[in-house]
């Protein structure tokens, strides 16, 4: 056990590019698998926002490759795949390998001072895992019948071979018990790695906001993934053996049947902290980055490091919302509504420190900060209606509208994608030697930020005016076709939106080999991973570093004409 | 970087606070492997929790479950269930021998422990086989000729049988362990003994997992 984190720098190809062990190697390896998936996903909601603002026509562009068989038309079966898979990609392939996969690798062991991971061997088992999860899910869009239509939750009856005949949906079942089975392994070794391989000095209360983040996440990760690894278990036995512990027997001809809504149970107590499973490294990042690029200390560090808390064991309590039409009891109605709203506490909490941070600090608007206000401004948007949605009366109301759609993208989708880019702005230099362009940079955030907004604020009113979710064409319905323009002005904008990632694209593949020379520490910080040299040698830390400061001392008035002390400093008497 | 200048650059790499320090008190006592075993059972607590909670949810939400003890039988599954806690007091006697750096020992009760983790799974072999034959099946359940509830075979069959899985690496898990000993690996002192605890501690709970699986699907 003792030293198994220490690992001579591989000489061969494969063991140093591929079959990696070292978490810098499988950071840079999780963020391009995640960035792909992104682009994979994202042209999925490109598709549906075509369909639902011109029903029927066939997609311009990619419509005769991808949907030959009906001259580029998308056709309903499609379009339910295409909603499902933006889903399940976008989150699980997505999102979670960029934030937790590359974020979590990069900063744990740089940040708090260590060589590696504690168990590198299994970090790399974590890539290879997603990596085969991602395959599965890649593959269950080519077998016959297609990829599965039944929604990213896979809500029974549709998930079992009742509603979806086609191998797609076990495959999908399979992928996400494998991607989650990645992620277990991942939190298990952050979690490891944080209690015991803090440099020496570095307490609980010297760690950058990012690892309390990641730690937080990595709890969640651990406790919550294996009930839905349990729930998607129990699906796959339905439907390769012929169970029914989803298919209820009203369905089925005589034989005694089991509980559609058991399943719902057990997606959403997976399925709740999962939003702040997303979230928590995002908002770790930030509160980081906004006090960096202030130049003031994070306001309240150890309030904020309690907020993140408070969030994570309410987020195990709430996931009831999610079922407040399913007739779930009066009462345990009432206790999830209350529970719900009691979480907009710790998340005030958080806005007030953040806005406390930045509030008379020297700001610089570098591409990473102004994501970082991004983060706040999207989740300001997304938290103030999810109160809308948290209330029983109005959520009867807005439940499976587009109002949802609105809500949880502006929530869980566009704040943890803010938290990516700003974490990717700002580490760029670190991880790959070169500095990202600060000039296109701004152009992305302006040209994401302004569009994003329209597309999920218009949803908002549609979803009010009663626009109903994952419908295939809503002028076919009289009473929607009033709202169609709204469909057509979310679509324009989600065009721009999409549009604007390819100056991101750009700038990151053109920078990274084609940027200026980064230097150590552009951005002047005092972590402990900018106390590296660029690139970062094989071994992070020729001494383990010793800690004597805090990770957000800016502006010290005992610093004299510098405003900022790295944490292997002491401040000044 | 060129591959002299990184051999050098890694001899000089100062690595005298890198490794777990047994006794260093910032650090605490815990190895991390020891932790990763702790979270690793958390995660595997909940996913016998999600197996459970949905065999609660189905058992208690129909109207015709069997009463499980008259299908199923208490009696071997007690014996089984015997022989799992001793090999779990087997277990501790292996880990006290690895602490007192006694080779003869920690191998004698690993060994004990091993026989312990397959007698039980022959019990259960035999007795799938057997309600097989009686017409309980995973997705079909017949008893005494009569059709019954068939989610009472199918949770029966799920929820064992991702126990038994458990016992199954448990007695994987404990063979590596048991070479490993037998070469006297875990016996050289200072916190060498810690891979037969940790083997002990997933052993254990396994073993705690099948109490409550035993209350719940057998007794109640």
């Amino acid at each position: 056990m003792s030293g198994d984190h220490i690992h001579a720098e591989p000489t061969s190809f494969w063991k140093k590019h591929v079959f990696s062990v070292d978490h810098k190697v499988i950071a840079k390896q999780f963020m391009w698998f995640g960035l792909l998936w992104l682009l994979i996903g994202g042209l999925m909601a490109m598709m549906i926002r075509w369909q639902l603002a011109n029903p029927g026509m066939p997609v311009p562009l990619l419509g005769n490759l991808l949907f030959s068989r009906t001259d580029g038309v998308i056709d309903p079966a499609t379009y339910n795949m295409l909603f499902t898979m933006h889903g399940t990609i976008m989150i699980f392939l997505g999102l979670t390998p960029i934030l937790i996969g590359a974020f979590g690798n990069w900063c744990i062991p740089l940040m708090i001072g260590a060589r590696d991971m504690i168990f590198p061997l299994l970090n790399m088992l974590s890539f290879w895992t997603v990596v085969l999860g991602g395959l599965v899910g890649l593959y269950s869009m080519f077998v016959p019948l297609g990829a599965t239509e039944a929604g990213w939750t896979g809500y029974p009856t549709l998930s079992t071979t009742v509603g979806t005949q086609g191998s797609g949906e076990t495959l999908w079942a399979l992928a996400v018990f494998l991607i989650g089975l990645s992620s277990i392994m991942g939190g298990i070794n952050y979690i490891t790695t944080i209690i015991r391989l803090r440099a020496p000095g570095m307490g609980w209360m010297d760690m950058p906001l990012t690892i309390w983040g990641m730690l937080f996440t990595a709890v969640l990760n651990v406790l919550f993934l294996p009930v839905i690894g349990s729930a998607m278990l129990l699906l796959i036995m339905d439907r390769v053996f012929g169970t029914t512990f989803f298919v209820p027997a009203s369905i089925m001809s005589g034989a005694s049947g089991g509980d559609p809504i058991l399943y719902q149970h057990l997606f959403w107590i997976f399925g709740h902290p999962e939003v702040y499973i997303l979230i928590l490294p995002a908002w770790g990042l930030v509160s980081d980055l906004l006090s960096f690029f202030a130049r003031k200390p994070a306001f309240g560090y150890k309030v904020t490091v309690g907020a993140m808390f408070a969030v994570t064991l309410l987020s195990a309590v709430v996931y009831g919302h999610h079922m407040f039409t399913t007739g779930l009891s009066a009462m345990l109605g009432e206790s999830f509504m209350l529970l719900t709203m009691i979480i907009s506490v710790p998340g005030e909490i958080l806005f007030f420190n953040w806005l406390h941070t930045i509030w008379r600090g020297s700001l610089r608007l570098t591409s990473a900060m102004l994501f970082s206000m991004g983060v706040i401004f999207v989740f300001g948007l997304g938290g103030l209606t999810g109160l809308y949605l948290a209330t029983i009366s109005t959520d009867i109301f807005l439940h499976d509208t587009y109002f949802v759609v609105g809500h949880f993208h502006l929530t869980m989708a566009a704040s943890s994608l803010f938290g990516a880019f700003a974490a990717i702005y700002f580490f760029f230099p670190k991880m790959f030697g070169r500095m990202m362009s600060e000039r296109l940079g701004k152009i992305h955030f302006w040209t994401t930020i302004i569009p994003l907004t329209v597309v999920f604020c218009t949803m908002f009113i549609s979803g009010y005016g009663g626009m109903p979710r994952r419908y295939y064409d809503h002028t076919s319905a009289s009473y929607l076709a009033p709202l169609q323009h709204l469909n057509v002005i979310t679509t324009t904008a989600a065009f721009i939106l999409g549009a604007a990632q390819l100056i991101f694209a750009w700038n990151f593949v053109r920078s990274r080999w084609w940027g200026a020379k980064a230097p150590d520490n552009p951005w002047e910080v005092g972590t402990l991973d900018w106390t590296t040299p660029t690139p970062v040698p094989h071994y992070n830390f020729k001494e383990i570093p010793v800690v004597h400061t805090g990770p957000h001392e800016f502006s010290h008035p005992k610093l004299g004409d510098r405003d900022w002390i790295s944490q292997t400093d002491k401040l000044p008497a | 970087m060129s591959t002299a200048h990184s051999t050098t650059a890694d001899s000089a790499i100062d690595t005298s606070h890198d490794h777990e320090a047994e006794e260093c008190p910032h650090f605490g006592q815990a190895t991390g492997g020891k932790i990763a075993m702790w979270m690793f059972i958390a995660q595997d607590g909940m996913s016998f929790g999600g197996l459970l909670l949905a065999y609660g949810i189905l058992r208690i939400t129909s109207a015709d479950w069997p009463i499980p003890a008259e299908i199923l039988g208490i009696h071997l599954t007690a014996i089984a269930t015997f022989l799992l806690i001793c090999s779990s007091l087997s277990m501790v006697m292996a880990v006290d021998g690895a602490k007192q750096q006694n080779k003869a020992k920690t191998v004698r009760w690993l060994l004990v422990t091993i026989l312990g983790g397959f007698s039980f799974l022959g019990i259960q072999a035999y007795e799938y086989t057997h309600l097989v034959g009686e017409g309980i099946t995973f997705t079909t359940s017949t008893w005494k000729g009569q059709p019954i509830n068939n989610l009472f075979g199918s949770t029966f069959y799920a929820v064992t049988g991702f126990h038994g899985l458990h016992v199954t690496a448990g007695v994987i898990y404990l063979l590596c362990i048991f070479k490993g000993a037998m070469a006297g690996k875990y016996t050289q002192g200072g916190i060498s003994y810690s891979h037969v605890e940790l083997v002990g501690l997933f052993w254990h709970f396994v073993d705690l997992v099948w109490i409550l699986v035993f209350t719940l699907i057998y007794l109640l």
